[in-house]
């Protein structure tokens, strides 16, 4: 039968797919923002797999504001990535220290 | 039995499209595969009973944020061969780092199942109305104990939408815009004028 451990073997493995994809595509803050994705979906299957076995519904609660912060956070992500793509014409971001001061 | 085989399909399939949203060269596949990520991922909270959540996932990530990355990636003219080249160069690393973060969250599973460590029970104050379905029950604490919580993420959403938009507008130059101020205090004396001219003259504006 199915118990939660095979729900947080599978977000384990998505959080670190996730945490890999930051990694390995530094430069294309596209996949970037995508592996984000993922690592949010993953702590979402966390979230109501608890919930559901431990018959608690806090966890879909707050799954629901993680998917609320997770859309906010792609609106301004991909806002700002409009506008960088705008003054430089490029979106490689190993190269963004403007701000160095 | 039939649970079991979903299970399978559904996380075997997530963790496939998850794996090729992150190796995909081309960020329009990504973004595909992220769909397909999505859907999966429904599919497990239908399996684990959460259907509001599941259908919440399809229409808000499917809906909304996967057509606003697939919209982004078609609007800007990228080439994405050169934002490829550091791929080999940070690989090992990211390797390294996943596997020790893995290792690490197995190894606290490993120290349940042995039984280090106790799953927690919950206190029983948000435990599902009885016979009331899921969205239901939900509906029944997000208007009531968290309806603060809700509010703000209300509020989290707004500002957002506000901060989106004011980073992307632009003021073009060279654009005839409605000055409404202007419009609106216009006065008929002004704006008006009485002549009576000549047969054959015309008139002066």
């Amino acid at each position: 039968m199915i118990g939660i451990e095979h729900y947080i073997v599978v977000s384990s493995i998505l959080f670190v797919l996730g945490v890999l994809g930051i990694f390995i595509n530094r430069k294309n803050i596209i996949t970037v923002l995508m592996a984000i994705e993922l690592i949010l979906l993953a702590v979402n299957i966390n979230l109501v797999a608890f919930s559901s076995f431990l018959h608690d519904l806090t966890g879909q609660i707050f799954a629901m504001f993680v998917l609320t912060v997770a859309a906010g956070e792609a609106a301004i992500g991909l806002a700002i990535l409009v506008i960088y793509f705008r003054g430089r014409g490029t979106i490689a971001v190993d190269d963004v220290n403007h701000l160095k001061g | 039995m039939i649970q079991v085989l979903a299970f399978y399909l559904f996380a075997g399939l997530t963790l496939a499209s998850g794996l090729a949203v992150i190796l995909s060269r081309n960020p329009v596949h990504s973004v595909l595969w992220l769909i397909l990520a999505f859907f999966n991922a429904a599919g497990l909270m239908v399996l684990l009973g959460a259907e509001f959540i599941a259908m919440l996932l399809v229409i808000v990530y499917v809906g909304a944020v996967a057509v606003l990355f697939l919209f982004v990636v078609m609007m800007l003219d990228i080439d994405f061969a050169t934002l490829r080249a550091g791929f080999t160069k940070s690989l090992p690393l990211g390797l390294f780092i996943a596997g020790v973060l893995l290792a690490e969250l197995l190894l606290g599973m490993g120290a349940e199942h042995i039984g280090a460590l106790k799953i927690g029970t919950a206190d029983g104050q948000n435990a599902a109305l009885a016979g009331a379905s899921n969205i239901e029950a939900i509906g029944t604490l997000l208007y009531g104990r968290y309806l603060f919580l809700f509010e703000v993420s209300g509020l989290i959403l707004l500002v957002a939408m506000v901060g989106a938009i004011i980073l992307t507008h632009r003021q073009r130059e060279g654009v005839r815009g409605q000055n409404i101020s202007r419009q609106v205090s216009r006065r008929p004396d002004e704006a008006t004028v009485n002549t009576r001219p000549g047969v054959g003259e015309g008139v002066q504006i």
